[in-house]
């Protein structure tokens, strides 16, 4: 079965956690939870508004963790954030606040492998999975570096750009996936620009598995519904259902 | 990779190749971008090591942009403050400010990288100018990120690089200002960077930006040093004073005073004074200090001065003033205007709104006491105010 990690910006509206518990019951493996950053530099606009609409509710980490913390998902939450947030309440702290709150992965998208040190050894004691990234021009020692050290999983960006809706799933990814699945045993997935259905089926065929962010949160900033964004998601496990290996 | 140009004292120095300042610098970005700062860092690493280019830098500042800028006793200011005030005069260099150095450097590395396009942020469009002048001037195609509540406040600046051919593209995310620029400056530049080089407008930004930009604007520091041994007894002055937004034109004040007894002053605005109440952070690649609220949320920094209105502040700035080199100070808003003011009755000079805060701490200074009578002070004028007339008309 591949994986399949839809995102969700926490705090979006008062009721954010029902988009969760819609998430899992349709087909969700994990859950990417976007901790708003007023300077999110490898977002496009779907998530920079997002992230704008959150803190303007007064969303903090704290408020998002506590939300988390008072419902019940049954599959791995993995926070994704910006390096500031991190650095602010000091490295350790903020891995035993994701521990505590249940969240098991952390993403941190402007924390490259040679600085991600201090918050790997923070990570480690508490318990949370620092994923790292790997980009379309990552050069194969570096690659191989990342393979090695990422947790969890390796986050396989798939355009050289920043997350939003794209018209096809971009070669620069599928040939990125087939680098990494040479140079590892861990899972694989592919993030950025992963916006229908057809693109999670023909990204399945060489990964093991998708994130979806800009895709859904478009539509929640439309308006829609949870149960709506859990029949969205439904397409999505359909898509990649249809490729068994 | 051939030797490197640089003075042998360890502060400002190379920052070596995980571009770190005591603590602060780094290269804090994304993945997608690691590659291009390598390939950046190596190929200024050459460049700055060739004498060809340096003789090509050289040439273009000295028959392009103007210099040697002049050095300007302020005879009438002295005369009032009974302190010996010299005015390092970028408001003299091409496009009217310190600006134009570290973009000639960048664009000249940037064709030699054989880069066809140069992507800038702007806050004040002095960045944005001097950028949009380098691409015409070397053929290539630029394309300047603008905050909405700039491109209104600098209608000016607006008009005058797209009339040097440069593409303005608002920015409407965040708090629409220099910040949210250079985020979508760099947002920007992940998809392009085979063809386009990122200039980065002030001593900022990942390694080897604030290291890099620094070594293009010592011109500044180098010549001031040149010009205070030929004309004062002493050979240096007793305090090296220049206003600090990113700190670009401080660093490459300071870089040329380091190694001397003058006291490095660094004046920053009130309303954006990283060093003075910011705590540590990471923004648009660099550790250093940061305005931001209690839940680690960058602030929008406030200043009369759109040059100085950037939440933080380069990482070297962030290391002296740790180590105790440098000093940074504030002056507020209702300081600076009149400043201007005076500057321009008693040395018929109109500074840019940025640089009259380092001549509003000295007159501050000078009439406190704090700087003893008779001291020699050399102040950097990074640029004209020529910008700023619009503002200086509604503020009085
Ligand atoms: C005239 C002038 N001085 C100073 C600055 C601040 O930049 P920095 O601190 O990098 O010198 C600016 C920035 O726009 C400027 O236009």
């Amino acid at each position: 079965m591949k994986m399949l990690v839809p995102y969700l910006t926490g705090g979006i509206r008062p009721d954010w956690t029902r988009y969760l518990q819609e998430y899992e019951r349709n087909g969700a493996d994990a859950i990417e939870i976007g901790l708003p950053f007023s300077d999110p530099i490898l977002d496009g606009p779907t998530i920079q508004e997002a992230s704008d609409r959150a803190l303007r509710r007064g969303v903090t980490t704290r408020s998002v963790l506590a939300d988390l913390a008072g419902v019940r998902i049954g599959i791995p939450l993995i926070a994704m954030t910006y390096y500031n947030l991190v650095l602010h309440r000091g490295a350790d702290r903020f891995c035993a606040d994701l521990a505590e709150a249940g969240v098991r992965g952390l993403i941190v998208p402007d924390l490259p492998l040679d600085e991600a040190g201090a918050l790997s050894d923070a990570a480690v004691a508490n318990g949370v999975d620092l994923t790292l990234l790997a980009a379309p021009t990552t050069p194969p020692d570096r690659l191989a570096e990342i393979a090695e050290r990422s947790r969890g999983f390796v986050y396989a960006i798939s355009v050289m750009g920043t997350t939003g809706e794209r018209d096809e799933l971009a070669e620069s990814g599928v040939r990125l996936a087939g680098r990494l699945r040479e140079l590892t045993g861990k899972p694989v997935l592919l993030a950025f620009g992963i916006s229908r259905p057809e693109h999670a089926t023909a990204a399945a065929g060489v990964c093991d598995g998708v994130v979806v962010g800009a895709a859904l949160m478009r539509r929640i900033l439309d308006g829609d519904e949870p149960e709506q964004l859990g029949a969205a998601l439904a397409g999505f496990r359909a898509g990649l259902d249809t490729v068994t290996v | 990779m051939s030797e490197l140009v640089l003075p042998s004292s360890s502060v400002m120095s190379d920052p070596g190749e995980r571009g770190r300042f005591g603590e602060y610098g780094g290269r804090f970005v994304p993945e997608s971008l690691i590659p291009a700062c390598a390939a950046i860092e190596e190929a200024f690493r050459d460049a700055w090591g060739d004498p060809r280019f340096r003789r090509d830098l050289d040439r273009l500042l000295a028959v392009h942009a103007g210099r040697p800028t002049a050095f300007t006793p302020a005879w009438r200011l002295s005369a009032e403050l009974g302190v010996n005030v010299l005015l390092k005069r970028e408001d003299l260099a091409h496009t009217g400010s310190h600006k134009i150095n570290n973009v000639l450097g960048q664009a000249l590395l940037a064709r030699r990288m054989g880069k066809t396009r140069l992507l800038a942020e702007t806050g004040a469009g002095q960045h944005g100018v001097a950028t949009a002048t380098a691409g015409a001037l070397l053929g290539l195609a630029v394309t300047v990120y603008m905050g909405e509540k700039d491109i209104e406040r600098q209608a000016l600046n607006v008009f005058r690089m797209k009339m040097l051919g440069a593409e303005v593209v608002p920015v409407t995310g965040g708090s629409r200002t220099l910040k949210d620029a250079t985020s979508e400056a760099m947002r920007q530049w992940v998809t392009c960077v085979d063809e386009a080089h990122y200039c980065l407008g002030s001593v900022m930004g990942p390694h080897p930006y604030p290291w890099m930009v620094r070594e293009f604007q010592r011109v500044i520091g180098d010549e001031a040093r040149r010009q205070c041994a030929a004309e004062l007894s002493t050979g240096v002055p007793d305090y090296v004073v220049a206003c600090v937004g990113g700190g670009s034109n401080a660093a490459g004040t300071f870089a040329g005073f380091v190694d001397t007894g003058a006291q490095l002053i660094g004046v920053e605005a009130a309303g954006g004074a990283a060093v003075a109440s910011g705590v540590v952070g990471v923004l648009h690649g660099f550790r250093s200090y940061l305005l931001q609220d209690e839940n680690g949320q960058v602030s929008e920094a406030h200043s009369v001065a759109p040059g100085l209105d950037y939440p933080g502040v380069g990482p070297e700035h962030a290391h002296l003033n740790d180590a105790g080199r440098a000093r940074y100070v504030t002056v507020d808003d209702d300081e600076v205007v009149p400043a201007v003011h005076r500057l321009a009755r008693t040395e018929g000079i109109l500074p840019a709104l940025e640089s009259a805060h380092a001549i509003a701490w000295v007159i501050k200074a000078a009439e406190s006491g704090e700087l003893p009578p008779f001291s020699t002070v050399l102040v950097t004028l990074s640029g004209r105010g020529d910008k700023d007339v619009a503002t200086l008309m509604e503020a009085s």
